[in-house]
């Protein structure tokens, strides 16, 4: 088993872009400054090997963007990690792509860091720079600063949900055990604050919003061929930027339309530019469908059926779950 | 822009009482769109239909919104009063101002304001309001009766006398029932299998009727007029067509040591068995877990003793489609698990029995030949105590019983008692009752006989406990009539057990997503006025399934509900509902959630070709409705994630229009 860098990568991209199985690819491209690393289609060996970027800022879940490629002919290369291919799996179950229009090389992953955690701890950054020893950040105005990943995990990496990959054509790298904290620790402490008390937390958390559609567009769960917000005919559309009450409601919808379908990839916090804890509106919804029908996590299997979209005859009645959440 | 009218119902003093009904009226004038209001005594008479329908003409009216009842009560009757008027009868909105409103208020300001604002609700959505045209479907005209007791055996007997043909499904290898295990009925003390077989042979040998016993269903799809169930036949290791019901199999099989369940386990059959003499069909069944040859490959005596080459060891379950025009429920009872009552010492002492096993031994073809002897040692009980209410009306204890009374219990310890008295008049008869409940024809004077001509010994209070003491039975109770605490040292103890609703009611109420109570009774479509209805329309509800009832109650309902089957199969169309849904095909994703949450199967995908925006051509995958099939609950509306799938008369914007309405 091999160590995952970003020559391995290349490797394995031009062979199968020059044998043919691909005629492109879909990766991690550079970005200005390091961190910034963007999701790019490479048509060619020259431009992906030059262009192509593999660092723990490679945060980014590709599964969305197959929407569109595979619609388009030719048959595209992409890289998931363990979790992107939940997303990429609950895709298939709700018939959003034809999985042979993909080749799925699945890579190990260590955990990605969040390039906001150090700004908020260190300011601006210039570049980063990684090698064994850690990351090097060029802050603005305080010189190098070389600082470990652990103490930068995204939050979904510090609640990794196995080092697995639930669909690959390929896999590469080591699949390694890891011991992901408690993902309903926050959820259970909100759980435990008064109405009030949540109603100010969320308040406060949203009253920072400014309805960039960031989570929403990155969301692999929001792939509706016309958004709610975005048609006319919906009745809701207007609900977007008219006060601050309706800006809270939309992503109260948003999570509405999201739950039992959400596979927690925590895309939806990682892109959001005002640092909003936004995952934590999914995870209560995954954390009562898991106490009301048993534990099930979106995508992990293909064709599963979601607690919220199938009768079983012992499902519990709605006025159990009333009763329970009072409890 | 709709030329609006608003009628506003007083219902005599029902609405009128909490509701300034003119002031309602004059409020919503000034609703956009509204030309006409008024309001008037009994907007459902004849007087108040045709001011509605003048009204229409008059003012040229586009819809109308009725504040009046429940649009369960007479939704119909003003649709029909618009159809009269020449409108769409789907351009009618119903503001319910009354069990919603005036009912539940009692103060008149509050009750004023709320109707106002239901009316501008319902005028909202009307703005909305498009004509729809029902559709029509046709009949099967055939009806399928689950269960074969006396309810089922008396509708399915009713239906095929009307010339429509009948199946029966029925989970044990006869048809007949509990009635069948019953010795005499009350009050007039004929016995049960004397008034009983032959109604089952009629249903047996009628050319109309079908019976699948040992068989349950499987799978229920479709809807009113077109219902289509797999019912499964499970194997009897006996060709039905063959075996002539001789018994010699069951004489002949070895394996003797099986719990009779027909006498409740109080004797053994054979492996292979026929449930009592007069069974129909009278086939011959193996019992797959006691059979020998079944289970080790040893034995086959059974088949070189069967002249009629009859027995199949291969035999598998069989699964049969058949479709219906209607179905009903007529799954019947069990009395409760007495497991859970240790008080009364039943899991201790043989000699404490319940009234069904009580029943069995009373019979003649029971385990002691009708002779009453106490299960424990054969001898003749000289002392019995009989206690009512076991685990009906328990108020505290739910977990135990049943809040409801069983209704029968009352009725069949009199009978008990008198019974054991004029056979066996050594033989001392105690009744312990909260309450005697005796109202039916020749009820009461029934209980009094017991009393007052037979010498039973009736004691108002409950049994604390039952101790087994050496071979007699310490009853400790109370009589609350003396304020005394009594010691009766008996030779047996009858349990008045209450009855439940049979365990497979339940799956099969999922299965015909017809609805029931907390108690797992199917509810009626309306307690009083459709007691035989399920409000899913084509089922109907036959016997102890829908309610604890006597012998007479249920061959009345069962008789009911035969009638209401057959006015239905005597149509040769049904109307359809045209508030189904409808998806928009342009915004559906495909994602398959409405497909999974559709109780009726009414949606299927299809793959259709669309033109991008870019001008290439895409194949996507796009949900479509079967309106024969949908039945309009609106499920799937909801589980759609991007709003593609709308019901026709109740859509999105409607009910958006209604609630923007309700919060201005």
């Amino acid at each position: 088993m091999q160590k995952i860098t970003r020559e391995s990568l290349i490797q394995k991209g031009v062979e199968l872009l020059e044998n043919g199985t691909v005629d492109r690819i879909l990766g991690w491209g550079k970005g200005e400054f390091g961190y910034d690393i963007t999701p790019t289609v490479f048509y060619d060996k020259e431009s992906f090997s030059k262009n192509f970027e593999f660092s723990s800022f490679c945060g980014a879940n590709f599964s969305k963007y197959l929407l569109k490629e595979t619609r388009k002919g030719g048959k595209i290369l992409v890289f998931i990690k363990p979790c992107d291919s939940y997303s990429f799996n609950q895709l298939l179950t709700e018939h959003r792509f034809d999985k042979d229009k993909v080749y799925v090389v699945g890579i190990s992953c260590e955990g990605m860091a969040d390039v906001n955690k150090i700004k908020q701890k260190y300011g601006e950054i210039a570049s980063v720079k990684e090698d064994e020893n850690g990351i090097t950040i060029s802050t603005l105005y305080d010189g190098d600063k070389t600082i470990l990943l652990d103490e930068v995990l995204l939050e979904r990496c510090k609640v990794c949900k196995g080092k697995e990959c639930v669909y690959f054509d390929e896999f590469i790298g080591e699949v390694k055990e890891n011991n992901p904290q408690d993902r309903f620790e926050k959820v259970s402490a909100l759980e435990k604050m008064s109405a009030d008390e949540r109603f100010a937390f969320w308040q406060n958390e949203l009253s920072r919003c400014i309805r960039c559609n960031a989570c929403r567009d990155v969301c692999p769960a929001c792939t509706c061929e016309k958004c709610v917000f975005d048609n006319p005919n919906s009745g809701v559309e207007n609900k977007a930027i008219s006060d601050s009450f309706e800006e809270k409601m939309f992503h109260i919808i948003r999570a509405f339309h999201v739950a039992g379908r959400c596979t927690d990839c925590g895309e939806c916090s990682r892109v959001c530019p005002q640092g909003i804890p936004l995952h934590l509106l999914n995870r209560k919804f995954i954390k009562d469908i898991n106490g009301f029908y048993g534990e099930y996590q979106a995508g992990k299997e293909i064709g599963s059926r979601a607690p919220l979209v199938n009768y079983k005859k012992d499902d519990l009645e709605p006025s159990e779950a009333v009763k329970r959440e009072e409890e | 822009m709709q030329r609006i009218g608003v009628f506003v119902c007083w219902c005599g003093t029902n609405i009128a009482g909490t509701v300034d009904v003119s002031k309602v009226s004059e409020a919503l004038k000034n609703e956009p769109g509204v030309v006409y209001s008024t309001d008037y005594q009994y907007m459902c008479s004849q007087a108040g239909q045709d001011l509605i329908k003048n009204a229409v003409k008059e003012h040229n009216l586009t819809g109308i919104v009725v504040c009046s009842c429940s649009p369960r009560m007479h939704e119909n009757t003003f649709r029909k009063t618009a159809s009269a008027a020449g409108l769409n009868p789907y351009m009618v909105e119903i503001a319910n101002i009354r069990e919603q409103c005036s009912w539940v208020h009692k103060d008149i300001e509050v009750g004023t304001e709320k109707a106002i604002i239901l009316g501008r609700a319902a005028i909202a959505k009307l703005h909305l309001n498009a004509p729809l045209t029902a559709g029509e479907s046709p009949v099967t005209k055939r009806a399928l009766v689950i269960g074969g007791g006396i309810a089922g055996i008396q509708t399915a007997l009713d239906i095929a006398e009307a010339g429509f043909p009948v199946d029966i499904v029925e989970k044990q290898p006869t048809i007949g029932g509990k009635m069948a295990q019953l010795d005499k009925t009350f009050p007039t003390l004929d016995c049960a299998a004397c008034i009983l077989t032959p109604k089952m042979v009629e249903a047996g040998s009628h050319e109309k009727i079908n019976i699948y016993a040992y068989s349950q269903v499987e799978e229920v799809n479709g809807f009113v007029g077109n219902f289509e169930v797999k019912i499964r036949k499970k194997a009897r290791f006996v060709k039905e067509d063959l075996c002539t019901g001789c018994g010699i199999c069951t004489e002949k099989c070895p394996q003797k040591k099986v719990p009779n369940e027909f006498n409740l386990g109080m004797d053994n059959r054979s492996a292979i068995y026929i449930p009592f003499a007069q069974a129909v069909p009278k086939i011959a069944t193996i019992d797959p877990n006691a059979c020998a040859k079944l289970k080790t490959g040893k034995c086959g005596l059974c088949e070189r003793v069967c002249t009629a080459k009859a027995i199949d060891y291969t035999q598998q379950d069989q699964i049969i489609t058949e479709k219906y025009g209607a179905i009903v429920v007529a799954t019947g009872f069990n009395p409760i698990s007495m497991d859970k009552f240790d008080e009364f010492a039943y899991n201790q002492s043989k000699d404490v029995v319940t009234s069904l096993e009580y029943e069995r031994i009373m019979n003649a073809a029971g385990p002691t030949a009708g002779k009453l002897l106490r299960p424990s040692d054969g001898k003749h009980p000289h002392k019995i105590v009989f206690i009512q209410c076991v685990g009906s009306r328990c108020e505290n204890c739910a977990e135990k019983g049943k809040e409801y009374c069983s209704k029968i219990c009352c009725m069949y310890t009199a009978k008990h008692a008198m019974l054991t008295r004029d056979k066996y008049p050594d033989t001392d008869v105690t009744v312990f009752y909260i309450d005697v409940r005796t109202p039916g024809k020749a009820f009461d004077e029934f209980y009094r006989r017991a009393v007052e001509d037979y010498g039973v010994n009736y004691v108002k209070g409950m049994v604390g406990k039952v101790i087994p003491d050496g071979d007699k039975l310490i009853v400790r109770g109370s009589s609350l009539l003396d304020n005394k605490q009594l010691t009766i040292e008996a030779d047996m103890v009858v349990l008045a057990a209450a009855i439940e609703p049979d365990k497979t009611a339940r799956s099969l109420a999922t299965m015909l997503t017809a609805s029931m109570d907390t108690n797992d009774f199917f509810t009626e479509a309306h307690p009083k006025l459709r007691p035989v209805e399920s409000p899913t329309a084509g089922v109907f509800l036959s016997g102890t399934c829908q309610g604890p009832k006597d012998i007479p109650e249920t061959v009345s309902q069962a008789g009911a509900a035969a009638a209401k089957v057959i006015g239905l199969l005597a149509k040769d169309k049904l109307t359809g509902n045209p508030c189904v849904a409808e998806p928009n095909q342009l915004m559906c994703n495909g994602c398959s959630s409405c497909e999974r949450v559709c109780p009726y199967g009414a949606i299927t995908y299809e793959d259709k070709e669309y033109r991008m925006p870019d001008r290439t051509t895409q194949m996507r995958r796009v949900a479509s409705v079967n309106p024969a099939v949908c039945q309009g609950c609106g499920a799937c509306t909801v589980a759609c994630p991007s709003g593609a799938m709308d019901l026709k008369g109740f859509t999105n914007k409607q009910i958006m229009a209604e609630v923007d309405a309700i919060c201005k």
